[in-house]
């Protein structure tokens, strides 16, 4: 008796998956960002983390919405927007208003990645754009910094934070006062270099016990961070190699141009927010390019315009604009550095 | 694995598939009984198909011709059972289509010994007469590609081929033929390469076996005859080393250039299994009406290496592997790159390596497809170093021409590494075959 086997499927090869997918790589993203995001509040207390739930929230609520209201299945379950989310509020400083952080975020994924198309099409990465945005909008309370480790951190708001929606926040300047902390000049490494010509102990930029927004201050957690995404191949590791790698070239070659104006590369490397942008932000792997060569070309651009920017710009710092310009050429390096196909020299001999 | 394998040659990029063969490859082969019914697709290789030279209603014996080869890239067919020929028709064929067939009903009391054939003197046959020969033995590549062997010893004018490379690689999961093959058949894989080498020029040989068959890898270099410049070359394990430009990239570092042959970077590549039947076929005369198939799956009882008639209906032989008919797939060929059977009817043919047989609790439901993320992964993956991220956005949007013309599209062989590795569920492969299928119809109009 011939066996009826019940309905056979066709499906095409490869009838194999790897069990990797869009979720785990971004699930991962997030895992590693959180440590980052932990030391933050550890630092300034419960206004940073305000300031990331509040972010990631705007963040997350706006791309439900957007998809609620086009009418597609829900996109967040991807959780590359909660990746945005965390982001941007890393790049904040912490007493920033939460009403104010809340705008970044919803301008972020609608400017920044609803407009494209959603995941996977976005030409620059959502979170540097919701900064963008709130750079231009909101000088004053972006550059406005508070201490790190300022006591009763955890219980008490940073008054500018809970400024009621469009108004100017408060002064912080009297609270800083009364916190007392010595050499306080309200600058983070970076500024206070470049407008007063100090610098702090380099080993305070590699511990974060420096000023600064809240996910820079510590380079040795984003590294450790960054490290665990490379070693998983969730991450490039050519992209933070290329653009620390041009970073520490270009700020090398200006110190050793003139010692006495230009800070030394390590100091570079360990300040500000390159080494958050290097391992999280310019490897927004929808906004860099996919060939191999394609992203050392990218990642040294990147690195090459932040210190630029950082010297020879009228801001501080460069990270997030230097970023953003390699996001804007990156299809012009993908077109350009196709990879060499296997049998393609001996062709070209051939054809002649 | 063993400690030294990194130090072993393979080919840049490439992925690592679970294996799976450990439910098979320990077995030795056995023949399968014979169906009572049969049926012998007359165009079972690329090329021609070939004609038929029986009518309805005649009887053949095994091992007889029944089919001529229908040109040069065209091979015989021979009967692989004594009985009658009952019709000869168009029947479904294994790409969806239909196509010609030869219908055979066996006697039941037939001894189905093989009288056909005669000894014939092969050393005393020229290169050219060798390519005739071993056409009429109607040997394809058995490795899955079903490409006329002899067309590949008939080397072009003007170029010379230096080594025969023969591909034990065997990189597809779950198959152990050619691994079962090496293991019982060394004496006719010699055999057959000393025909080859003679029949193409060549000055050497090599077998490029992976490592994960050092059982394998033992028996051929004790195998090989004295006088006999063959050597054995053990492969990292990694999909798809058994592709024959990828063999040629690791054993020798060489490219096949783009759009050529493997004769213009002085290689021929041959399946260790058709060598084996070569060298087995060729010196009495007979052809080609039985081949070695894993069967194997989570859902056979009885997984194993068998040797089958051509032309034995799926069912039939998938029955005698312990088939009980909870099944949701039957793939033809390796998971990577075989196809998935329409239906049991469907008799085997010389192309098909292995039957792997998917229960419905094996095959996971379709994943969400999430638009291309640009990861990389897939130009980190594909063995032609091709841009398959590029590509397939270009297939979403219907740009096959650019596909073509700027992204190498005709380069890719279709081996899966890129959907294999996909992060965001593309079906990659898909997109390019019906990229390649849109190409090729445009560019016969």
């Amino acid at each position: 008796m011939a066996v009826q086997p019940q309905v056979i499927q066709l499906r095409t090869s490869p009838h194999f998956h790897k069990a990797v997918t869009v979720q785990t790589i971004m699930l991962n993203v997030v895992y590693a960002m959180l440590p980052v995001c932990a030391w933050s509040v550890f630092q300034f207390g419960v206004s940073a983390l305000a300031l990331l739930l509040t972010t990631t929230a705007a963040s997350v609520l706006t791309e439900h919405l957007i998809c609620v209201f086009t009418k597609k299945e829900t996109s967040v379950t991807d959780y590359s927007v909660v990746i945005s989310g965390m982001l941007l509020g890393l790049t904040l400083p912490p007493g920033f208003p939460l009403w104010m952080a809340a705008v970044g975020g919803v301008v972020g994924i609608v400017m920044g990645k609803a407009i494209f198309g959603g995941i996977g099409f976005n030409c620059f990465n959502p979170a540097l754009v919701g900064r963008a945005f709130l750079q231009a909008s909101f000088t004053v309370a972006i550059t406005t910094w508070t201490p790190a480790n300022a006591p009763g951190r955890f219980f008490e708001f940073i008054p500018s934070t809970l400024a009621f929606p469009f108004t100017t926040p408060a002064a912080v300047d009297d609270w800083v006062a009364a916190l007392h902390v010595d050499g306080w000049s309200g600058a983070t490494p970076l500024a206070a270099f470049k407008f007063g010509g100090e610098m702090p102990p380099i080993l305070d930029t590699f511990t974060g016990m420096t000023a600064g927004s809240l996910g820079e201050t510590s380079s040795i957690i984003i590294l450790i961070c960054g490290l665990y995404l490379a070693a998983r191949k969730f991450l490039d590791w050519r992209l933070p190699a290329g653009m620390l790698g041009a970073a520490f070239i270009t700020s090398g070659i200006f110190w050793l141009m003139d010692m006495e104006q230009y800070p030394s590369p390590v100091f570079m490397l360990f300040t500000g927010g390159l080494m958050l942008g290097a391992w999280f932000m310019a490897s927004d792997m929808v906004a860099s390019p996919v060939t191999p060569l394609g992203v050392w070309i990218y990642s040294g651009l990147m690195g090459f315009l932040t210190i630029i920017i950082r010297l020879k710009g009228g801001l501080p710092e460069g990270v997030m604009y230097a970023i953003l310009l390699g996001n804007a050429v990156s299809p012009i390096i993908d077109n350009m550095t196709q990879p060499r196909i296997y049998g393609a020299i001996r062709q070209k001999k051939v054809a002649k | 694995m063993s400690a030294n394998s990194a130090a072993l040659k393979t080919f840049p990029h490439g992925v690592h598939p679970r294996e799976c063969k450990e439910s098979t490859e320990a077995k030795a082969t056995r023949r399968l009984p014979f169906a009572d019914e049969m049926r012998i697709p007359l165009s079972q290789h690329l090329g021609a198909p070939a004609k038929p030279i029986v009518r309805e209603g005649q009887e053949v014996v095994r091992g007889e011709p029944i089919a001529e080869p229908g040109g040069f890239v065209s091979v015989p067919m021979h009967a692989p059972a004594t009985g009658v020929v009952e019709r000869i028709a168009l029947a479904p064929d294994h790409r969806g289509g239909m196509s010609p067939s030869i219908f055979l009903r066996l006697y039941p009391s037939a001894s189905q010994e093989i009288l056909y054939g005669a000894p014939q003197d092969i050393d005393g046959l020229s290169p050219k007469e060798l390519v005739s020969a071993v056409q009429a033995t109607g040997v394809v590549g058995l490795g899955g590609a079903a490409f006329p062997t002899h067309v590949k010893l008939a080397v072009p004018e003007g170029k010379h081929v230096d080594t025969v490379i023969a591909n034990g690689c065997e990189c597809e999961p779950y198959l152990t033929t050619d691994h079962r093959v090496m293991l019982e058949q060394p004496g006719h894989i010699m055999d057959g390469l000393r025909i080859v080498m003679r029949a193409v020029g060549a000055e050497r040989a090599i077998i490029g076996v992976e490592e994960n068959k050092l059982d394998a890898v033992e028996k051929l270099r004790e195998s090989v005859p004295a006088g006999l410049p063959v050597t054995v070359e053990p492969l990292r394990v990694k999909y798809p080393q058994g592709a024959e430009k990828m063999l040629a990239k690791a054993l020798l570092g060489r490219e096949i250039p783009s759009g050529g042959l493997p004769a213009d970077a002085g290689v021929a590549v041959f399946n260790v299994a058709t060598l084996a039947q070569v060298g087995d076929l060729l010196p009495k005369h007979q052809g080609l009406i039985e081949r070695v198939v894993t069967l194997t799956g989570p859902g056979l009882a009885r997984p194993g290496n068998y040797l089958i008639a051509l032309g034995t209906p799926l069912r039939f032989a998938l029955e005698q592997a312990g088939f009980d008919g909870h099944v949701s797939q039957v793939i033809l060929g390796g998971p990577m790159m075989g196809a998935t059977a329409a239906s049991l009817d469907l008799p085997l043919t010389k192309g098909i390596t292995g039957i792997v047989v998917m229960r419905p609790e094996d095959v996971l439901p379709p994943k969400k497809i999430y638009p291309c993320i640009k990861c990389g992964a897939c130009l980190e993956a594909c063995p032609m170093r091709l841009n398959p991220s590029r590509l397939g956005v270009l297939a979403r949007k219907g740009m096959f021409q650019e596909m073509d013309e700027r992204f190498h599209l005709r380069d890719c062989f279709e081996c899966g590494c890129c959907s294999y590795v996909c992060p965001a569920n593309i079906p990659l492969v898909q997109h390019f075959r019906i990229a390649k299928a849109q190409n090729r119809k445009r560019s016969v109009k």
